[in-house]
């Protein structure tokens, strides 16, 4: 009985309210990643728990600011990997979408194998691609392999998404392959196309540590996951948790980049990048 | 497969027809007999409506004379304007839907078949500004398609349909999606532009109140697969609020009405 006499939202309390929502949806997060650390920061410190089980948080900074060279020179090797990953995995999976769009024969006997490089874990994969490749060259790789098949897939349905009518349109004014393709199939499938990419973007990271990790200290690689994995036969808890710290920062940057460059491509057209208001 | 019956072809001298279709039928792939057999001509400059109920094949009739499909029998026959390679780009075709292109502005939209055909970049200037004043978009040119209400993204469609200047424009339920209102306004700018321009205008819909607004002819075709049903001459020369509230309309509404009504009850529950 009570819940009905809960009187319903009138359209002016709504506006302010959904402001205050707005804010209250950036604070809470950060909130409860203060309470979290917070309370991390004294279970450690009322039990005494040594560093080398787990360190403090403020440990952790700590060691963040005095391995900087170390970790920063590992952060960059990683960040470049994921580049390179990302951007062949862009190229790669755009390319091929584009050929399997305009060759059926080539998307039949092509895609199953693009299907199996993606359900193939990675982890596996490393291991060999070390074996017969450079070491670099393996890490770039992998990153491609778990990047380029979102991008793929997507700008596949994207090209196939295309308005059927308009379709008709330029078929009435004779439009030729390449400018249908220019002018109604990419522009269709943009907004696949970036969200695949966003996808790309952190599973190019994924791959690059992968890699690193798999490589391990078999190589001379300085990436994140190396550092991580050096730490850990060290038993240097507090830098593995730092480099964590940098690869899970790593990754927040490189997807809101893409998520804002995806915004800025659409914002004036497609629904997504749309106010509820509109 | 089926023999090679289909013909859709081209014809400069058709004796003042713009379109004439013979025994055309279209069997879509999935087994669905959409159309015909079904012989129509319109003449050049006429204004005639195919009514028909939902599902009777008259948007296939339309897809066929634009050459979008082509036909399973029969022939298609397009009359050519002078000096024009292609037959496309003397018809020009409006959707139900506006289909325009989301991620370009009113003006691009405008533009797009000029663009296809590699017209040079002054002339199709000056014709996308001539067709943008002319729909009453001159202001919106640079808007984008979602910041339009459904008339005008209709008046964006008709714009560029009418761009390449085209002997035949094909409508197909154009105005179906719209409320009344934007609905009657662009009937009357429908009927002054085909006064000013006398293009030939194949125009589908299953409203026999804007049927008879329209046309000089409304050909009422039966439920699937289409036919010819009946041919009702609306002689009328002047059309508008007048002509709306007559009495005239009214007889010429029940005279179309009683044509449609066997077909509605004799129609099966598919």
């Amino acid at each position: 009985m009570t819940s009905l006499q809960t009187p319903p939202l009138s359209a002016e309390q709504a506006a302010p309210d959904s402001r205050a929502l707005r804010l209250v949806r950036i604070l809470l997060p950060i909130v409860v990643l203060a309470a979290g650390i917070a309370l991390w920061e004294l279970v450690v410190r009322l039990n005494n728990i040594p560093p080398y089980v787990l360190p403090a948080p403020v440990a952790v900074f700590r060691t963040l600011i005095a391995d900087w060279p170390v970790l920063s020179q590992s952060l960059a090797t990683t960040l470049v990997t994921t580049f390179e990953g990302f951007v062949a995995a862009a190229i790669g999976g755009v390319a091929l979408a584009l050929l399997f769009n305009q060759s059926k024969w080539l998307e039949y006997s092509l895609f199953p194998y693009a299907v199996i490089l993606q359900v193939t874990p990675v982890i596996a994969i490393a291991p060999l691609l070390l074996i017969y490749l450079p070491q670099q060259t393996a890490v770039v790789v992998c990153a491609w392999i778990v990047g380029f098949f979102p991008v793929l897939s997507n700008t596949t349905l994207g090209l196939n998404s295309v308005d059927r009518n308009l379709a008709g349109l330029f078929q009435l004014y004779g439009a030729s392959r390449m400018q249908t393709l220019r002018y109604l199939k990419l522009p269709s499938a943009l907004p696949f196309m970036l969200g695949g990419l966003r996808i790309a973007g952190g599973l190019s990271l994924i791959g690059a540590v992968v890699a690193e990790i798999a490589a391990g200290s078999a190589g001379a690689g300085s990436g994140l996951a190396y550092r991580i994995a050096e730490s850990g036969y060290r038993l240097n808890i507090p830098r593995m948790f730092a480099a964590l710290l940098l690869l899970s920062a790593a990754g927040i940057v490189i997807y809101g980049l893409l998520a804002l460059t995806s915004h800025l491509v659409l914002r004036r057209w497609h629904e997504s990048a749309l106010g509820k208001e509109n | 497969m089926a023999e090679p019956a289909a013909s859709s072809e081209s014809y400069s001298g058709m004796a003042g027809l713009a379109v004439s279709l013979r025994g055309v039928t279209k069997v879509y792939d999935n087994g669905v007999n959409a159309l015909g057999p079904l012989d129509l001509d319109v003449r050049k400059g006429e204004l005639v409506s195919l009514l028909g109920p939902s599902g009777c094949g008259k948007s296939t009739a339309l897809r066929l004379i634009a050459g979008l499909n082509a036909p399973t029998s029969g022939s298609v026959r397009v009359s050519r304007g002078v000096g024009q390679s292609r037959a496309g780009r003397s018809i020009g075709f409006v959707f139900q839907e506006p289909t325009l292109m989301p991620w370009a502005s009113v003006r691009e939209n405008v533009r797009l078949p000029l663009k296809l055909s590699h017209a040079p970049a002054a002339e199709a200037n000056a014709r996308v500004g001539d067709a943008l004043i002319q729909a009453g978009l001159a202001e919106f040119a640079e808007a984008y398609p979602r910041e339009l209400s459904g008339g005008m993204k209709m008046r964006v469609s008709l714009a560029r349909a009418l761009v390449t200047d085209p002997d035949i424009l094909l409508m197909d339920e154009p105005f179906a999606a719209l409320d009344e209102i934007t609905r009657f306004r662009l009937n009357n700018d429908l009927l002054s532009l085909w006064r000013n321009l006398r293009k030939t205008v194949i125009f589908v819909t299953h409203s026999v109140f804007e049927s008879v607004y329209l046309s000089q002819r409304v050909v009422v075709m039966t439920p699937r697969p289409g036919r010819l049903s009946a041919e009702i001459r609306i002689d009328a020369p002047e059309r508008g609020e007048e002509f709306r509230t007559s009495a005239e309309y009214a007889a010429y509404c029940r005279e179309v009405s009683h044509a449609l009504a066997p077909l509605q009850s004799g129609q099966p529950g598919s």
